[in-house]
């Protein structure tokens, strides 16, 4: 089967005090139809970087750039864009404050001219398990775990077939994150969407996905199976010094 | 052992337009020389409890106590020169994120002296001198450089060490840190814990450690209490936090994946409003 996600050889650079600066120092990986890939890694590893790179936000060059099976670069037409959307970390920053809840999710409809707005927005609403009060609300008058929820509501609203997390649950206390991944977890069950899920929590990504590539420095250090990374079969040294990390401060005597 | 801070029926509330906020409701305890850690979720009262016993809340806030006890002193009815003359000698705070808790404009160095410059009568070559001596005991590397650097300058990890020195360098009774790791990756985590660890060890301090993780609470701490909606749900030792009783901290713990072992679904928390009854 082919992948829905090759990436060979990818490289992003960016220009720091008139000096290049290789944030993302060639990855490549490969994500299937309907898998989660997660990516983790500390900050300033390009974790980040790799998930914009995919969605076109930023220059890029690559081996190869591969979207369901479409060869892709920077410039995307418009069917191309229709392939991903993004979720990001910030449910506050990610809202516009002065949109309701109904015009963020009605944007992304009137561009792609989808007709019957209405009806798909009542559904997105029910999808991600808002209500039909919360529809003309404003982001101040929700939560951040309501927040988030429309995020994810409006990066599915255009049904595409691949979903890009930056740290969806980062900014979230972990009640409201075990909400958050719960509704990924169906949502993924019920629409089989290829994603990418970003984050620095091991545990997070574990839970929700098959294979966790881990970065650092730009690179990519290795990627593991989670059975492996969740029985601590790891090759590299870094990535077994992030999953000791990851379970807490051990005592000194 | 005597108790080094008694804190007992703690009420805070934030009088406003759509009513008051009981911030914080009947909240005691007592801390030895010891890590107390306290958890919750965001509003669960957490920080609040922890700026009320360094008097650092606004004027407009009711802070009521039965006792508030700082090694036999009565913190209730302090003016604000008496307060300065507590903070920053006696209790100290390191704060979440060492980008905004730092002066921008001055030196390392300078940020570090400021205490002693404060408290005690040095002068300004033993002030440096002891200024070092406290960046080598949080792991500094190079002490002199980092000495006349600026905060935007450093690291995450190192704004945090340099946060702790600043703090310890009066030798306080008591160290209250509020999220002071949560905006440091996995890895710094860990060393910044460790030189909290060893420096509260060494110098028979109280600490009080406020964290929304309980993977970091239960493995740092040597006691914890749990908070929610102002109140204290549960008191129990760090090392049984996996054996908690209450309800709310039983869900807490359910809701966090964990790497070792799968959970299919993860465990949503309902509030019971009883809770807060």
């Amino acid at each position: 089967m082919a992948s829905m996600i090759t990436v060979e050889d990818l490289r992003v650079t960016f220009t720091s005090a008139g000096r290049p600066f290789r944030a993302v120092d060639g990855v490549s990986f490969a994500v299937e139809k309907g898998e989660t890939f997660g990516i983790v890694g500390e900050s300033g590893s390009g974790k980040s970087t790799i998930l914009k790179a995919i969605a076109g936000l930023i220059p890029f060059e690559a081996g190869k750039l591969e979207l369901a099976g479409e060869r892709v670069t920077e410039a995307r037409s418009r069917p191309q864009r229709r392939l991903l959307q993004y979720v990001f970390q910030d449910p506050y920053g990610s809202l516009h404050p002065r949109q309701t809840v109904d015009d963020a999710l009605r944007e992304p409809l009137l561009v792609q001219g989808l007709p019957r707005a209405d009806e798909t927005i009542a559904a997105a609403l029910s999808d991600v398990g808002l209500e039909l009060k919360h529809r003309f609300r404003y982001p101040h008058q929700l939560s951040g775990g309501q927040r988030q929820r429309v995020a994810i509501a409006r990066a599915l609203i255009l049904e595409p077939p691949i979903l890009l997390l930056d740290e969806p649950t980062s900014a979230l206390d972990v009640s409201v994150q075990a909400e958050i991944l719960n509704l990924l977890a169906a949502l993924r069950k019920a629409r089989g969407t290829t994603s990418i899920l970003v984050s620095h929590d091991l545990a997070v990504v574990a839970h929700l996905c098959e294979h966790v590539a881990v970065m650092r420095g730009g690179k990519l250090v290795e990627i593991l199976s989670t059975p492996a990374l969740r029985e601590g079969r790891v090759q590299r040294p870094y990535t077994r010094q992030l999953v000791a990390a990851s379970e807490g401060y051990a005592q000194q005597s | 052992m005597s108790a080094l801070l008694e804190v007992e029926k703690l009420n805070v509330i934030f009088p406003g337009r759509g009513g008051e906020t009981r911030a914080v409701r009947d909240v005691s305890f007592t801390l030895g020389r010891e890590r107390l850690g306290i958890v919750g979720e965001s509003g669960s009262g957490k920080s609040t409890t922890g700026r009320a016993i360094l008097g650092l809340l606004p004027h407009s806030t009711r802070i009521t106590a039965d006792k508030l006890m700082l090694a036999g002193q009565d913190l209730r009815h302090l003016s604000e020169p008496e307060w300065r003359k507590l903070r920053g000698r006696r209790i100290s705070m390191v704060m979440q994120d060492p980008k905004y808790s730092l002066n921008p404009v001055k030196s390392v160095g300078w940020q570090i002296e400021e205490p002693l410059r404060l408290h005690l009568r040095i002068t300004s070559a033993e002030a440096k001198k002891r200024a070092l001596t406290m960046l080598e005991a949080v792991q500094i590397r190079d002490p002199e450089l980092v000495y006349q650097l600026y905060p935007h300058q450093l690291s995450g990890g190192m704004g945090q060490r340099v946060m702790i020195a600043m703090m310890l360098i009066t030798e306080p009774d008591l160290l209250i840190a509020d999220e002071p790791t949560s905006a440091l990756d996995v890895t710094v985590q860990n060393e910044v814990l460790r030189i909290l660890d060893r420096l509260v060890r060494e110098r028979g301090m109280g600490l009080i450690f406020i964290s929304h993780n309980l993977t970091i609470v239960s493995s740092f701490c040597d006691r914890v209490l749990v908070m929610y909606g102002g109140k204290v749900m549960e008191e129990c030792l760090a090392s049984e936090l996996t054996k908690a009783k209450h309800p709310y901290t039983r869900a807490l713990i359910a809701s966090v994946p964990l790497l070792n072992q799968p959970r299919a679904k993860l465990a949503t928390v309902t509030r019971d409003p009883a809770w807060l009854a």
